[in-house]
């Protein structure tokens, strides 16, 4: 059953077309990775995919609702079904850690003072922050933020769980260490996982299906195993690490050359 | 003549617009203030709200102080020097007393406050725009114009008039100390007087023109930190401009609510 429908989905900033109808279908209670490289549109289609941006055209239906011509009401509903960890974590500064997990839970709950207390201590202590929870985002490592951002995304115990390039900026231990985080709870919550990324050791470790997004168009949908095993050549170049085919061979000198030149014609 | 047309209308256009946002943005803000209320609206907005009064209010008082003292010695000294060449330095008691309770009292606090707030609003939102936490209260399913504007908004509208009220008191007891000095008149005296020449009306008035000035800074500080694209030196430039725009548009209120006062009141 899909919790996500992403059908014909255009967008255009400035006539410029970022992404090109676009179809996807994200079933319950997997991992799908969006993968691609910079500038492919991922970003684009996951500020989309949480009713930030309207598109042009296209529909993306979250667990059948249309969020792209909802009300405000509705949109509302549909988030609090969503946890989203940022690429920058967007904690806020002025709150401490506990206070930050908190929030979604004090708000959005009923739950009485000592429950949310024991909540937030639970969720801390999962992502391994239990003893920082007196401290603010300031005073924390880039890994420990996104770690306390995941806590946050996950405080209401959502049905999906959004992570925008996770392992970005991080060491490879720590960004693994991450990998492994989302696996244990996609596991133990039976979530819906999306994961923006670009990181290919990351998707493969912890995707079940991974879209390969290029130029604002998928190349390829499948498992780890397909996309893997994909003779496409972009999807080769890609996986391969190959540098674009320059048509100037030696850039450098050929600057040069020209400013050589036109040196010359100014004198 | 193409492009002088063409600037006028992308000027025009531009002003539309901005009217059109500040506008809307207003409405929203005034439909959330039951939100921030204390008791019937939610606790932890009021507690913001409290927050934003200390910030807004408490904390300014010294500068505003300062700046009603000084201009209540230079109001006095200006106008006792033209009038007691016409032997009626006892109407700069009637100067001071009428001159801040209508005008200066409130337009020095809207002054001071755009440049402190109004400011620190701008450069606040600006950054939780660069730094997407805005975009993160949103897929929490918060409303960032009740999360982050109402509390600031209702702050405002509370604090702005009392530290009115207080730069009012504080010009005429600076008025007050000049005339001790310069004629020997007692401060219980110099109080009945200033008593006897001010009506209700004047400070009503005022009253009225601090809670337009309150709204104007709140709504354009806030939109201008909305409006931030882009990075960092985006929210300098909203800064200034939030600083500009509040300034001139007190200034235009106040001309208008001045305007207002003197055609209706019966000469």
């Amino acid at each position: 059953m899909s919790v996500i429908s992403i059908r014909d989905l255009v967008v255009e900033y400035d006539g410029r077309r970022i992404l090109d109808k676009l179809n996807l279908e994200i079933q319950a209670g997997e991992i799908m990775v969006l993968l691609g490289g910079s500038g492919s549109g991922k970003s684009t289609l996951l500020r989309h995919i949480l009713g930030l941006e309207r598109p042009q055209s296209g529909n993306v239906l979250v667990k059948e609702t249309d969020i792209t011509t909802c009300s405000q009401l509705e949109l509302q509903r549909v988030r609090r079904s969503m946890g989203v960890a940022f690429q920058s974590a967007t904690l806020f500064n002025s709150y401490s850690l506990e206070d930050n997990v908190a929030l979604p839970l004090r708000e959005h709950t009923l739950l009485a003072p000592s429950i949310v207390e024991l909540m937030v201590s639970m969720k801390l202590a999962v992502v391994g922050l239990g003893e920082f929870a007196k401290l603010h985002p300031q005073e924390l490592s880039g890994g420990m933020k996104k770690r306390a951002a995941v806590a946050r995304a996950w405080a209401l115990d959502p049905e999906i769980l959004v992570f925008d390039e996770p392992s970005a900026g991080l060491d490879p231990i720590v960004a693994a260490d991450l990998d492994e985080l989302i696996l244990i709870l996609k596991q133990a919550c039976q979530m819906t996982v999306i994961v923006v990324t670009h990181e290919l050791s990351s998707a493969f470790r912890i995707a079940d299906r991974i879209a390969m997004l290029h130029k604002g168009s998928f190349l390829a949908v499948g498992t780890k195993d397909e996309i893997r095993n994909s003779t496409h050549p972009h999807i080769r170049q890609f996986l391969d690490r190959v540098p674009d085919k320059l048509e100037d061979t030696n850039p450098v000198e050929s600057y040069f050359e020209r400013y050589l030149q036109q040196q010359e014609v100014t004198v | 003549m193409a492009t002088f047309v063409e600037n006028v209308g992308r000027s025009t256009l531009r002003g539309i617009d901005y009217v059109g946002s500040l506008s809307i943005q207003s409405y929203a803000s005034i439909r959330s203030l039951g939100a921030v209320l204390p008791i019937v609206g939610n606790k932890y907005r009021w507690k913001a709200s409290v927050r934003e009064m200390l910030q807004v209010g408490v904390e300014a008082f010294p500068m505003v102080a300062l700046m009603a003292i000084c201009a209540g010695f230079i109001l006095a000294m200006q106008g006792a020097a033209e009038l007691r060449r016409f032997g009626a330095l006892h109407f700069v008691i009637d100067l001071v007393a009428v001159g801040f309770t209508r005008e200066l009292g409130p337009l020095l606090t809207a002054i001071a406050v755009s440049g402190r707030s109004g400011s620190a609003f701008s450069a606040e939102i600006g950054t939780m725009r660069v730094t997407e936490e805005i975009d993160a209260l949103r897929v929490m399913a918060f409303d960032p114009i009740e999360f982050v504007l109402a509390p600031k908004f209702i702050a405002a509208l509370i604090v702005v008039p009392c530290l009115s009220v207080l730069s009012n008191a504080c010009g005429i007891m600076a008025g007050g100390i000049f005339m001790f000095f310069s004629t020997h008149l007692s401060l219980g005296l110099y109080i009945r007087y200033v008593l006897n020449s001010i009506e209700l009306r004047d400070v009503v008035m005022g009253l009225i023109k601090s809670v337009a000035f309150a709204a104007i800074i709140v709504q354009v500080g806030c939109l201008e930190g909305f409006r931030v694209r882009g990075g960092p030196d985006a929210v300098g430039r909203s800064t200034t401009a939030a600083v500009v725009k509040s300034t001139f548009l007190v200034t235009l209120a106040d001309a208008v609510f001045t305007a207002i006062f003197y055609l209706t009141v019966k000469h």
